[in-house]
């Protein structure tokens, strides 16, 4: 049942220009941008750096580069692909075909949520894939790579979880893209306010802080769980708002 | 296995301190057609609403086949199929798509998918329209597809809102023989402001007026209530009251416009024969017998003016 939902959430993204135009633009986004650009540097710089431990492996510097601005990048995306999962189908009074069919409201919040997190998951996979292509001429240091996969899905499955909810409370899907776009930049930006304070509590519930050790190559619990408990807590809001309407009307 | 399909107790329903459906308590039986009526914001979405667990009743208990619809809501809904006032339809799919999409959702079985998206469409008349985008489709057609998705999933109970807005008047015939073939295997729910409507496909009917029932009965009394016991009676020379008082079974007589009478008599005693017997014999140049009816607006209005008057 979750997978039906989620995969009528593929079909309809898919079944507009929108969801070709994203993937596209995005992919051509991290290869100019990130990808050429980072490739094309590394020899400049690298052959600038005399000293061995001025030096980092191709893997690193493309990496680092194409990571960091794939979490940037995400954070514009995601809410305009969120934006109307739940809202449009309030403004369209569509809801009522979900909430009559024998469905739990976390079946319905879950298949949504899967929905766009696949899609998310196609545009993880290029972009793994095309630094992975860099193993035909170098050896790819693929742990570093997997690591940064493994945390820019966790971080772009955040921005998926809280862009849904705040589409459940809206009508008006631009606005739920504005909000979760506000709403996320915060989360991800405001530790750099604190960052002279590194016991500061806003440092444990920022998004960026989290996804740092991925970059890095380090796999931590901490942020395993950091990323599952936020998931787990805007999927849960927006049952509850799911619910609310139910009981207000 | 119990024969009720819908059990419905004490329903309310309060938004904020203002009560818009009031202890609506009724049992519906398989195979049955229940007509509900009544007026713009009478409270006849809201009920349909909550009888589809769409909406949380405030005080009350639904049951679906026995099983409670807050207690139990996925076992229940299994069984319910709904259409609500705006039909809810993917607007970017095709027919074919929302149907199919509307059965895998109501645990309808791949290997019976396919029979049973053509026998709904079949029903519906969307044959023709299988490949077609719902958002290029008119307005009766989406009804239509609405319908569809309603019943695609064979369930025992269907409830329709108002599901012949924008029909034209072959659709309208269509729908409504769909929905008398539907209360035979099934129990139908459908609202409707639209009073032959009731008439023509119901066995039961529901006036609903402010949120409380004024009416709960079968057609045939509403039907009773809408004959009366009266015939129109037009004379040339029509003699004194008193004198066609002296008829057999008359109980009123009252004069309505242009020589016109209406007269009232007892239940079994239909004193017409008499009547034109004597009008005969006593040279009253009678032009007109016929049996009065109140039209079912009458019947209505008188509903739902008498609740008010409390």
């Amino acid at each position: 049942m979750i997978f039906t939902v989620a995969g009528k959430e593929l079909k309809a993204m898919f079944s507009s220009p929108m969801g070709w135009v994203i993937l596209a633009l995005l992919q051509a986004v991290f290869a100019h941008f990130g990808f050429f650009a980072g490739v094309d540097q590394y020899f400049n710089i690298m052959s600038g750096s005399m000293r061995p431990e001025q030096r980092m492996g191709v893997t690193e510097f493309v990496g680092s580069n194409i990571f960091n601005m794939a979490s940037f990048v995400m954070l514009v995306a995601v809410p305009l692909l969120s934006m109307r999962l739940i809202s449009e189908e309030r403004k369209n009074q569509t809801l009522t075909f979900l909430f009559s069919a024998p469905l739990t409201l976390t079946e319905i919040v879950l298949g949504k949520f899967i929905g766009l997190v696949s899609f998310l998951t196609i545009v993880i996979a290029f972009l793994a894939a095309m630094i992975s292509s860099l193993n035909l001429w170098t050896d790819m240091d693929f742990g570093y790579i997997a690591a940064n996969v493994i945390g820019l899905w966790f971080l772009v499955a955040s921005f998926a979880a809280l862009g849904v909810f705040v589409s459940s409370l809206t009508q008006q899907p631009i606005i739920a893209a504005i909000i979760s776009f506000i709403a996320l930049f915060a989360l991800l930006a405001f530790d750099q306010y604190l960052a002279s304070d590194p016991n500061s509590l806003f440092n444990h519930v920022s998004l960026m802080r989290h996804f740092e050790p991925f970059s890095r190559g380090l796999l931590d619990t901490r942020d395993f769980s950091y990323f599952i408990l936020f998931i787990f807590t805007f999927l849960t809001l927006t049952v509850r708002r799911l619910d609310a309407d139910r009981l207000r009307g | 296995m119990t024969t009720i399909t819908v059990e419905a107790r004490e329903l309310t329903r309060m938004y904020g301190g203002n009560t818009v459906v009031r202890d609506v308590s009724f049992n519906l039986n398989k195979g049955e057609v229940l007509g509900f009526l009544g007026p713009n914001g009478a409270g006849k979405s809201t009920t349909m609403k909550m009888l589809t667990g769409n909406l949380a009743p405030t005080y009350g208990t639904v049951k679906i086949c026995g099983i409670d619809i807050i207690e139990n809501p996925k076992a229940a809904k299994a069984l319910i199929g709904y259409l609500p006032e705006l039909p809810p339809l993917y607007k970017e799919l095709t027919v074919d798509e929302m149907l199919s999409l509307a059965a895998r959702l109501h645990g309808v079985t791949r290997a019976h998918l396919k029979k049973a998206m053509t026998l709904a469409k079949e029903r519906c008349g969307l044959m023709e329209m299988s490949g077609r985008l719902i958002d290029n489709l008119s307005k009766g057609y989406q009804q239509r597809v609405g319908i569809a998705q309603a019943i695609i999933h064979n369930p025992m109970v269907v409830i329709l809102d108002e599901p012949t807005v924008g029909l034209d008047p072959i659709q309208i015939r269509d729908i409504r023989a769909l929905i008398k073939e539907l209360g035979g295997e099934h129990s139908v729910i459908l609202s409707t402001h639209i009073l032959p409507e009731v008439e023509m496909v119901c066995d039961h009917v529901q006036i609903i007026h402010k949120g409380q029932l004024v009416f709960n009965g079968a057609i045939e009394v509403l039907k009773q209530q809408r004959h009366g016991n009266k015939l129109l009676l037009g004379l040339h020379r029509a003699p004194d009251i008193k004198e066609l008082m002296k008829i057999n079974g008359i109980v009123s007589v009252e004069p309505v416009r242009d020589k016109l009478l209406r007269v009232q008599y007892q239940a079994g005693k239909d004193p017409a024969e008499a009547l034109v017997q004597a009008a005969v014999s006593n040279d009253w140049g009678m032009f007109h017998i016929s049996p009065d009816q109140t039209s079912l607006e009458e019947v209505f209005v008188q509903l739902t003016q008498q609740e008010s008057e409390h």
